[in-house]
């Protein structure tokens, strides 16, 4: 990448991410809590959100995902590196400090059961926003309120009733009334439309694409389900074991994967077309992901790499273009996939016992 | 003879809010050896049905029949009916965390199931244990076998229950959401496993599944469910290219990888109907782009669609309007508004 893309891309970048690590210690003892490990959750990660885009993030359970969302969001405080909204550095800020930048990045979460206080009414819930935020007085919140719910399709009527009158699909509407309140630029979306069923699955992406049109919002979207995040995403990071291992259009990532594991993904992935499935050569990667106290040395993929060699147990490989892929396509890996390659012939040139857990 | 043939089977549960008819009169079979897949939201009646079938919904209104290897199910006795659980069918469910007891150990479970319908000695059965955790790809099965459950990783865990539910040999495994609480590269791995065992075992299976794409590669056929009823059944092929009902059309087009990125998805409208006041005629109307006069007040039955197979479909639009390309599209448009113009003339 030249020095001119990089300046122009920080530019419209609404959101950077720079070298962020995120630990979280894990502690024993019954009075003095002495610290016995960690989990490296989240290791040096660097992506930008720029303006107007939707950025995909998918990954299987554990590969830091989420940690990174509640650290680009402030929910967590990152152990090191640096979070970037609108070029300011906003990872130091205190609480009262940040919270001007809060109302301008909102979040989105999975369980539409979980993140909605049963004993309240769905008004004050969706207007507590303006309340925190110190927005407008408490009645002329209402019509606020009721605006907002139209915009989501519920409906205004249902102002006083509680969560548990929705459906799952009404609830995650509800959170996304929520998050719209305060007029954000970012939305970070985690997971949105996993516990929804396919049906409901569908009106509440739509709805989240007519928001983006309506409103230019920047949506930073969090999925373990490829076929959803392809759908929605301009651009897509794939993270491994708190690690990006591979960034790229939407298209340009499904069409020449590099990274052995975006293949592996994307043949797992389900169709639901018979003649493709019985067609595709799955690639059945062997055992399960490692632990994220004690992970791998160098690539961390690497113990379950079809294409693993020695330096792959040695050094971590740096996230950049490829040769042959454009400068948009970034791929941390030693050995990329070729176009054409079938990794599902392909065997490790080193014995397993010299795969470093 | 057919390994399972269930009839007119109804499921109702009596609640504080009114009687929720979970099964409103389902119909199948399933021959040795072969895979049914059962497709439907939350709420259709997938599971109650299958549950019912081993006996699990207590409290509940069962009327109907169930026939295995000739047996009636539903009017089994108690302990007859615990001979053939386990034994003969056995059943591998969505949450494998909370389906291991997680104060014993995984082999110890194992153990205890084989020897509560065999004879055989604890070290038998603790060696078949052990061949079984091996044969279903669970790493070092001689030392992992003394593991609680929550030393499993998710995977593992429901690797651990396919395991125990093949333990018997059983003629029928009742899949239930098996692969839902996993990532997509570890649902790849258990699918492939399941469909293996049963190449080797010789067994039937009935998977059920909120996911299309779950079973598309390996259901010798495949029931959609809505609100307690089949809305259609067909072979694979049939079901995902020719597709009659409405409602299964909705779903295919619901998800996302289908229609190319970026092209707007095409959602069912609305959500399912509760099933203590249900809708009039056909269930699905109030959501259906074709409901036409006669789905307000006729409920439709299961009707062949195509000859020659078992292609069936409990819709009133006409049985040749079958997938979804554009000219399909259109017909249906124009039967459904042929099937409103006469009432509203009369209103």
């Amino acid at each position: 990448m030249s020095d001119d893309t990089r300046a122009n891309e920080s530019g419209e970048a609404l959101i950077e991410v720079r070298a962020a690590v995120k630990h979280f210690p894990i502690k024993q003892g019954v009075i003095v809590k002495r610290e016995v490990g960690r989990v490296h959750a989240v290791e040096g990660v660097s992506l930008a959100v720029r303006r107007g885009e939707t950025l995909g993030l998918v990954g299987e359970t554990g590969c830091g995902k989420s940690t990174l969302a509640r650290c680009v969001t402030r929910l967590h405080q990152l152990t090191s590196g640096q979070i970037l909204f609108e070029g300011q550095d906003i990872t130091g800020l205190s609480r009262s400090q940040v919270r001007p930048y809060r109302r301008r990045m909102q979040m989105i979460f999975q369980d539409p059961y979980g993140s909605l206080n049963p004993r309240r009414r769905v008004g004050s819930i969706i207007g507590d926003p303006f309340a925190i935020h110190g927005e407008g007085e408490r009645d002329e919140r209402k019509p606020k309120v009721q605006e907002l719910m139209e915009l989501v399709g519920l409906n205004p009527e249902h102002y006083n009733r509680f969560p548990a009158e929705f459906s799952g699909g009404q609830r995650q509407r509800i959170g996304v009334a929520r998050a719209l309140a305060l007029k954000p630029s970012l939305i970070v979306a985690d997971e949105p439309v996993s516990a929804l069923d396919v049906s409901i699955q569908a009106q509440i992406i739509n709805l989240l694409d007519d928001l983006q049109q309506e409103f230019g919002l920047t949506y930073l979207f969090i999925s373990h389900d490829l076929s959803v995040v392809r759908h929605v995403s301009d651009r897509i990071a794939v993270m491994y074991l708190g690690q990006v291992v591979e960034l790229a259009d939407s298209e340009e990532l499904h069409g020449r994967p590099r990274h052995p594991y975006t293949n592996a993904l994307l043949s797992a992935a389900s169709v639901a077309d018979p003649d493709q499935a019985a067609a595709r050569q799955r690639i059945v990667l062997t055992g399960d992901v490692p632990s994220p106290v004690a992970p791998p040395s160098g690539c961390r993929f690497h113990p379950r790499c079809p294409k693993a060699q020695q330096i792959c147990v040695e050094q971590v490989p740096a996230l950049k273009a490829r040769s042959g892929d454009p400068d948009t396509h970034l791929t941390a890996c030693h050995f990329p996939v070729e176009p054409g390659e079938d990794l599902t012939r392909v065997t490790a040139t080193i014995p397993e016992e010299e795969r470093a857990e | 003879m057919s390994l399972l043939e269930v009839s007119d089977l109804r499921v109702s549960f009596r609640t504080t809010d009114g009687e929720v008819q979970a099964v409103r009169g389902v119909s199948f079979d399933l021959e040795p050896g072969r895979t049914l897949g059962i497709v439907g939201e939350s709420g259709s009646g997938k599971s109650v049905c299958t549950q019912t079938l081993l006996g699990l919904t207590t409290g509940a209104r069962v009327t109907g029949s169930a026939r295995f290897e000739g047996e009636d199910l539903l009017t089994m006795g108690e302990d007859a009916l615990r001979q053939v659980r386990g034994a003969r069918i056995a059943a591998i469910f969505q949450d494998p965390l909370s389906s291991l007891h997680p104060l014993y150990r995984v082999g110890w479970q194992i153990v205890e199931m084989i020897r509560a319908h065999e004879p055989v000695s604890r070290a038998v059965a603790r060696r078949r244990a052990i061949e079984l955790l091996g044969a279903v790809g669970i790493p070092h099965p001689a030392q992992r076998i003394d593991d609680y459950p929550h030393q499993f990783s998710g995977g593992m865990r429901q690797r651990a229950l396919i395991a125990m539910a093949l333990a018997l040999d059983p003629r029928l495994v009742i899949a239930d959401e098996p692969t839902t609480a996993l990532d997509a590269t570890v649902q790849a791995q258990i699918l492939d496993l399941l469909l293996r065992l049963q190449q080797e075992n010789g067994m039937a299976l009935i998977m059920i599944t909120h996911d299309l794409g779950v079973i598309a590669g390996l259901a010798d056929e495949v029931l959609v469910m809505y609100a307690g009823r089949i809305a259609e059944r067909a072979d694979r092929r049939g079901l995902y290219y020719r597709a009659h009902h409405p409602y299964t059309n909705g779903l295919l087009e619901s998800i996302p990888a289908s229609s190319g990125a970026g092209a707007r998805l095409r959602p069912i409208p609305g959500q399912p109907p509760s099933l203590i006041r249900l809708p009039s005629g056909c269930a699905f109307h109030p959501r259906c782009a074709f409901a036409m006069d006669r789905c307000r007040n006729e409920q439709p039955e299961l009707a062949a669609v195509e000859e020659d197979s078992r292609h069936r479909s409990a819709c009133w639009l006409p049985s040749h309007l079958l997938g979804t390309n554009e000219q399909v599209k259109q017909e249906r448009e124009a039967a459904s508004a042929a099937g409103r113009v006469v009432e509203e003339g009369v209103a």
